[in-house]
C-alpha cells in the first residue's frame, strides 16, 4: 500500500507541475487542482498509513490511526476548494475582459492576440 | 491569562461581517466602523506592546487546551511590535483610501480590509505552524479581493497571476508542513524547537527537506529573488491603498523567517547548517541588486516603487541571513523603516496618478497639486534610497555595521553601497522627469483634479512617522536590540508555551 500511495502522490504531482507550466489559465488551474490533491494525500500519509483503525481513543482498542492529519487535510481541502473557485472566477473575468487567457505577460505590441 | 492578545484577531473578524451585513449600501457607516475598528486595534496593540516590553511572554491557549494539543497565540516583543506597526500602517492607508475615494470604487472594500488585518495580525501572533498556514490563507484570500478591487482588465490579469502564484506557494507550504509532521509528530513551534534537537544526526533527510521547503514558502511571501516575479505587476496594478497595505505583507514573510529560523531551526543547529550563509545570503544580495537595478530601469512610477520594495526586502534579508544579535536588531529597525517608506511611496505614486492621469516616466504637462506632491516624493525617495537625514540612512549604517565582522563583509558592503547609488540615480531620474521636466511643457486644460486634503494628511502622517523613526532612532534601536536578544534566547518562550498547564496537560483530566 505504501508503494501505491507514494506513486499516486508522485504521479499527481508530476502531472500537476506539467500542466502548471502550460501558461494558459485552464491547464494551469487543472494543474493546481491536481497538485492540491497530491498534497492532500501527502498530508494524510504524514500520520503513517494504517488500515481499519479508529482515530478516536477507546478502552478496548490497541491500534489507532493519527487523527490530526485528517483534521489538517479537511482544512486544506476546504481552503484549496474555495481558492480554486476564486481563481476560476477571476480567470474567467480576465479572459472575458481581454479575450486572452495567457497567464504570463505578453510582450508589448502583441496585446489582444489570441 | 489575559484575553487581550486575541483581540487583534477577533476585532476585525467581527467587524468585517458587521460591515457586510449591516452597512452594505452605506459607505459612510462602513467608513466609521472601519476607522473606529482600526483605532481600537492601535489601542490594543499599544497595550500589548507595553505588556511585553519588559521581556515577558504572553500566552493564550484557545479553549484552554494545553500547548502541543491545542492552538496557542504567543506575544513577545517582536510579534507585538509587528502588530503595532500593522495597526498604525492600516490607519494611514485607510485614511488615504477614504480621502481618495478608492474605497467607493468597488464593493466591500472595508470588509475585505478588516479580514486582511485579521490574517496579518493572526500570522504575527500565532504559535502554531498549521495555524500560521491558516492565517496566511486568510490574509491571502482577503488580498485577492482587495487586489482586484475596482476591476479593470489589466488589474484582473495581474490578479490571476497573483492568485496562481500564491496558490502554488500555499501548496508548497502544505508539503512542508506534512514533512515536518511526519518527521516530528507536532506542529507547535515551541514543541518543534524541542523535538528538532532530538533528531538523530543520521536521519535528518526529511527535516532538512522540510526546512528548505518552508524557507522557499516564506521567501515567496518576502519576494526574495528568484521567487519575486509575482510582486512587480501585482503591486503595480493593485489599487494604491491596497499596494500600500501589501507593504506589510512582504514583512510577514520576513517575520516568519525570523521566527522559524531562530526558534525551530536556529543557526547553530547541526541539521540545517549552511542554509543561512550558503543559500539565503546570496539570494538576498541578488534581490537587493535586482530590486535597485529595477528602480533604475522602470518605465512607470508604480513599477519603480514595486522594485524598490524588492530591493528593500533584499536589504532586510541580507541582515537577517547573518543571524547574529546585532544583525537582527538592524534588520528589525530596517523592517519598520522600509514598511513605512514603501507604503508612503505607493500612496505618492497614486497622488501623481490623480493629478496627472498617467504614471509613465515621460515628460507631461505639470500635474495638479505639483508642489506638494513633489515635496512628499522628494522626502519619501530620500528615505527609501537611504540618504541622510531620514531613517533609511541610519538603517543602512546599522546594516553595514552589522556586516562588518562577517565573513562575506566585502560582498555585503559592495552590494549595499553600489545598489544604493543605483537606486539614488533611479529615484532622481524619476523625480526630475515627472516634476522638473513638466515645467518646460505648455500647461494644458485637464480634467485631473487635485488630490483631496485627507490624502495628503495620510501620506504626511507616514512621513512624520519616518521622521519620528529617525529622531528616536537610538531608543528604537535599543528596543530592537532587546527584541533580538529575546529571539536568540528562546528558552523562556519554549518553556512558557510548553509548560503552562491547561486541559490535557495531565493525563486523564477532563474525561
Amino acid at each position: 500500500m505504501e508503494l501505491l500511495v507514494a506513486s499516486a502522490i508522485g504521479v499527481l504531482t508530476s502531472a500537476g507541475i506539467y500542466l502548471m507550466l502550460r501558461l494558459r489559465t485552464f491547464p494551469v488551474i487543472l494543474g493546481i487542482s491536481l497538485l492540491t490533491y497530491a498534497v492532500n494525500v501527502f498530508l494524510f500519509a504524514s500520520g503513517r498509513l494504517t488500515v481499519g483503525a479508529p482515530p478516536v481513543l477507546r478502552d478496548d482498542m490497541t491500534v489507532y490511526t493519527d487523527p490530526l492529519p485528517q483534521a489538517l487535510v479537511l482544512t486544506a481541502i476546504v481552503i484549496s476548494f474555495g481558492m480554486t473557485a476564486v481563481v476560476v472566477m477571476i480567470g474567467l473575468g480576465a479572459f472575458l475582459g481581454s479575450n486572452d487567457d495567457h497567464v504570463d505577460d505578453q510582450p508589448e505590441g502583441s496585446e489582444g492576440q489570441p | 491569562m489575559t484575553h487581550w492578545i486575541i483581540a487583534p484577531v477577533i476585532l476585525p473578524a467581527l467587524l468585517a461581517p458587521t460591515v457586510v451585513l449591516a452597512a452594505r449600501y452605506h459607505i459612510g457607516i462602513q467608513r466609521v466602523f472601519s476607522v473606529v475598528g482600526v483605532l481600537a486595534l492601535i489601542a490594543v496593540a499599544i497595550g500589548l506592546a507595553l505588556q511585553t516590553a519588559d521581556g515577558s511572554i504572553l500566552l493564550y491557549q484557545l479553549g484552554d487546551w494545553a500547548a502541543p494539543f491545542g492552538i496557542v497565540l504567543v506575544g513577545d516583543r517582536l510579534s507585538t511590535m509587528m502588530v503595532l506597526l500593522t495597526a498604525v500602517l492600516a490607519l494611514c492607508v485607510l485614511l488615504y483610501a477614504i480621502g481618495s475615494g478608492w474605497d467607493d470604487r468597488g464593493r466591500h472594500f472595508h470588509a475585505l480590509f478588516q479580514f486582511q488585518l485579521m490574517g496579518i495580525m493572526g500570522a504575527f501572533l500565532t504559535g502554531d505552524l498549521f495555524n500560521l498556514f491558516v492565517f496566511f490563507e486568510v490574509l491571502l484570500i482577503a488580498s485577492y479581493g482587495l487586489m482586484i478591487h475596482a476591476g479593470g482588465n489589466e488589474r484582473l490579469r495581474a490578479g490571476v497571476q497573483y492568485v496562481l502564484f500564491n496558490l502554488i506557494g500555499s501548496t508548497l507550504f502544505l508539503f512542508a508542513l506534512g514533512s515536518i509532521y511526519a518527521e516530528t509528530g507536532t506542529l507547535n513551534m515551541a514543541d518543534l524547537a524541542n523535538r528538532v534537537t532530538m533528531i538523530d544526526a543520521s536521519e535528518t533527510v526529511g527535516i532538512r527537506v522540510a526546512a528548505v521547503l518552508l524557507l522557499l514558502v516564506f521567501a515567496i511571501k518576502a519576494a526574495l529573488v528568484p521567487l519575486h516575479f509575482w510582486l512587480p505587476s501585482s503591486y503595480a496594478e493593485a489599487p494604491a491603498p491596497v499596494a500600500a497595505l501589501f507593504a506589510i505583507m512582504t514583512k510577514v514573510g520576513a517575520y516568519a523567517i525570523i521566527r522559524v529560523y531562530t526558534l525551530i531551526f536556529p543557526p547553530d543547529l547541526e541539521v540545517t547548517a549552511g542554509l543561512h550563509d550558503t543559500w539565503l545570503l546570496p539570494a538576498a544580495l541578488v534581490s537587493l541588486a535586482i530590486g535597485m537595478v529595477g528602480v533604475l530601469a522602470a518605465k512607470r512610477l508604480d513599477r519603480l516603487v514595486a522594485f524598490s520594495v524588492i530591493g528593500s526586502m533584499g536589504m532586510v534579508m541580507v541582515v537577517i541571513s547573518l543571524f547574529t544579535e546585532t544583525s537582527m536588531a538592524a534588520a528589525l529597525y530596517y523592517i519598520v523603516h522600509s514598511t513605512l517608506a514603501g507604503a508612503a511611496l505607493f500612496l505618492i505614486a497614486d497622488l501623481v496618478r490623480t493629478g496627472r492621469g498617467t504614471l509613465a516616466l515621460e515628460p507631461e504637462p505639470p500635474l495638479a497639486g505639483a508642489a506638494l506632491t513633489a515635496g512628499l516624493f522628494f522626502a519619501a525617495a530620500i528615505a527609501m534610497a537611504g540618504l541622510p537625514p531620514l531613517s533609511g540612512f541610519i538603517g543602512k549604517l546599522l546594516v553595514l555595521d552589522a556586516a562588518f565582522g562577517a565573513d562575506q563583509a566585502v560582498w555585503i558592503w559592495a552590494t549595499v553601497l553600489i545598489s544604493s547609488l543605483i537606486s539614488i540615480l533611479g529615484f532622481a531620474r524619476a523625480g526630475s522627469v515627472i516634476f522638473w521636466k513638466a515645467q518646460g511643457m505648455e500647461p494644458v486644460e485637464t480634467q485631473h483634479s487635485q488630490p483631496s486634503a485627507l490624502s495628503y494628511v495620510s501620506v504626511g502622517a507616514l512621513l512624520a512617522l519616518l521622521v519620528a523613526h529617525t529622531v528616536f532612532a537610538g531608543q528604537v534601536h535599543s528596543y530592537t536590540g532587546t527584541m533580538a536578544a529575546q529571539l536568540f534566547a528562546s528558552e523562556p518562550y519554549v518553556t512558557t508555551v510548553v509548560e503552562t498547564p491547561g486541559k490535557l496537560s495531565t493525563p486523564k483530566e477532563g474525561y
